[in-house]
């Protein structure tokens, strides 16, 4: 086996990955993959981001948030009224709309982040409810139950709109994807990933377990504003009931059978379980018993997720063809 | 001057005061061995001197540059970044990390670069990366536990997580280390060995260090100094030879007092 730094690795991996997008871009303008899949796949894409941003959170700081679908609704409605009615260009919508929902997070995590256990778990859970809430009540700006309609999309052409949504929310991914990677690669990661480990053992160890905490937790509520906002953009119309409890479960389910902590994990979970959940379509009424009986069966037999799953696999493969056993370099996890 | 000054450090938890009147003057270099039956308050003093626990009164004053700095109030990560560092009873390692990442999360307060940095993985990010992983790696090495840096922290064998726990421990740097039972679960060789190993970081760091030790031979064969408590409060300073032969501290290890001389 070709033995290869990390940084080649990374770039290589890189390079793959723009190559995979450029040539599914493509295939979408194209229309051999059709308006459908494409549909599909862009909105897993944003289902990712914000999975990805609850796994920071959730799964690296070890803190269990369960209101990400509140961030999410903050995000989108932000974005799409500064697009409607102030003619802000997009890319600065969206990213303002993560500002307005950093800001948020900053205000829940102060009070909360103080206290260990389970606070944060039960304060998210109220604030997603009151984000829906207030929602529906503020009906002057988000139209109320009735949503708000007729947000324009990524582009007017109607033709050019399956593609350019792509492209846009796969964008924010790849940019998503690799500001968690390298953060969590290095030691302000090793710094949040401690927390999780044990919280007193971090604070002697000279980390400012709060600060640390605070930034992950705002910067987790900004991913996931900036994953509302795209949500806006390529749906074209919200409604305070899109943004419920079952959302933000949604999130923690791929998360946790992602595997809590990986981020290989949430991205190849994130599209099997939002193509799955298309799929059950198929069975209608059923679906909402086939879906939870997959997740039950998966957490009895496999609770460290997909992770977990291929981490068998490579000991599996390890055990039989012993040849290939590679050493493992200092600093390497397993 | 002393390293470490307390003055009449006393806590309470409910109606029980844990720990009542401790003085100690730390002197720069010594070895200072804390020793008391169970539930005598020894780690809960530990526990004050790097805040986890506040105080309900006295005084704990660090010295820094030459100035005393008061540590009261203080969160834990400040004191350690003030310089004193300790490890824990019950082993408190990041378990699901590898050995070297656990002494490189002790380095994290010296790093310079900053989070955007760390995204942009600009020059200083690797340089700075490369240093700290070098670095822990020395530090690994002088414990004889560089070879398995790779391993996670939970596999390793008990002798060699508390080692770990040390080397984690002064790669913050400190002059003053805490060693909260390092003996504890160890065999008399791995005693012995741990015990040139104090002394041995002693010199090299030039650190001050204050244990915690229920195994007398490595308490009296190391310290230059011990302090006995027994319910919170001190009951005996002085040398192992006089603590050997102290009637009180005979009494509250064997609950009788025991005739001297004829």
């Amino acid at each position: 086996m070709i033995s290869m730094t990390d940084n080649e690795k990374f770039f290589l991996q890189a390079v793959l990955a723009i190559l995979g997008f450029i040539i599914i871009a493509f295939l979408i303008y194209l229309g051999i993959i059709d308006e459908y899949t494409a549909q599909i796949l862009t909105s897993a894409a944003i289902n990712v981001i914000i999975a990805l941003s609850l796994n920071l959170i959730s799964g690296f700081t070890g803190q269990l948030a369960l209101g990400h679908a509140g961030f999410m609704a903050i995000g989108a409605y932000s974005t799409a009224v500064l697009v409607m009615q102030l003619q802000v260009p997009i890319i600065v919508a969206i990213l303002v709309g993560g500002i307005i929902t950093a800001i948020f997070g900053f205000i829940i995590g102060f009070p909360t982040l103080r206290l260990k256990g389970d606070y944060l778990a039960i304060v998210t859970l109220g604030f997603g409810e009151i984000i829906r809430v207030l929602m529906i009540n503020a009906d002057k700006i988000t139209g109320g139950a009735a949503g708000l309609k007729g947000i324009p999309s990524f582009t007017k052409n109607y033709a050019l709109n399956p593609t350019l949504s792509f492209i846009w929310v796969f964008l924010f991914l790849i940019g998503t994807i690799i500001m968690v990677n390298n953060l969590i690669k290095s030691s302000h990661g090793r710094g949040i990933i401690s927390i999780r480990e044990d919280e007193i053992a971090a604070n002697t160890m000279g980390i400012n377990v709060f600060y640390v905490k605070m930034f992950s937790f705002t910067l987790s509520a900004f991913i996931a504003g900036i994953g509302g906002g795209l949500y806006a953009l390529f749906f074209g119309y919200l409604n305070p009931t899109m943004f419920n409890f079952i959302k933000s479960c949604d999130f923690l389910v791929i998360v946790v059978l992602g595997g809590m902590g990986s981020i290989t994990g949430t991205v190849l979970t994130g599209f099997i379980l939002t193509y799955l959940q298309e799929f059950l379509r198929f069975f209608q009424d059923y679906r909402l018993v086939i879906y939870p009986l997959f997740l039950i069966i998966i957490m009895l037999y496999k609770p460290n997720g997909l992770i977990g799953l291929i981490e068998d696999f490579q000991k599996w493969r390890r055990k039989r063809f012993p040849h290939q056993k590679r050493v493992l370099k200092a600093g390497e996890q397993r | 001057m002393s390293v470490l000054n307390t003055e009449n450090v006393s806590i309470c938890f409910g109606g029980l005061k844990a720990v009542s009147g401790f003085n100690l003057q730390l002197e720069e270099g010594e070895l200072v061995g804390l020793i008391g039956p169970n539930g005598a308050g020894k780690t809960t003093i530990f526990n004050m001197l790097t805040g986890v626990y506040t105080p309900n009164e006295g005084k704990i004053q660090l010295n820094v540059n030459n100035n005393y700095q008061n540590l009261i109030g203080l969160k834990p990560y400040q004191i350690t970044r003030l310089g004193m560092a300790r490890t824990f009873q019950n082993i408190r390692l990041f378990k699901e990390l590898s050995v070297l990442d656990n002494v490189k999360i002790a380095y994290h307060f010296n790093v310079k670069y900053n989070v955007l940095e760390a995204i942009c993985r600009t020059h200083r990010f690797f340089w700075e990366e490369e240093e700290v992983s070098k670095k822990s790696l020395e530090l690994l090495k002088l414990f004889n536990i560089d070879d398995k840096s790779a391993e996670l922290a939970k596999n390793l064998p008990y002798g060699e997580q508390r080692k770990l726990e040390i080397t984690r421990a002064l790669a913050t740097n400190p002059r003053i280390l805490l060693l909260d039972e390092p003996a504890a679960g160890m065999n008399p060789q791995e005693t012995q060995d741990l015990m040139k190993l104090i002394q041995f970081i002693r010199e090299k760091f030039d650190l001050t260090i204050l244990l915690i030790e229920h195994d007398m031979n490595l308490v009296m064969g190391i310290c230059e100094r011990i302090v006995v408590l027994d319910y919170g409060q001190i009951i005996a300073v002085g040398n192992p030879e006089s603590i050997k032969n102290n009637p009180r501290v005979i009494k509250a290890y064997l609950g009788k007092e025991v005739e001297t001389g004829a």
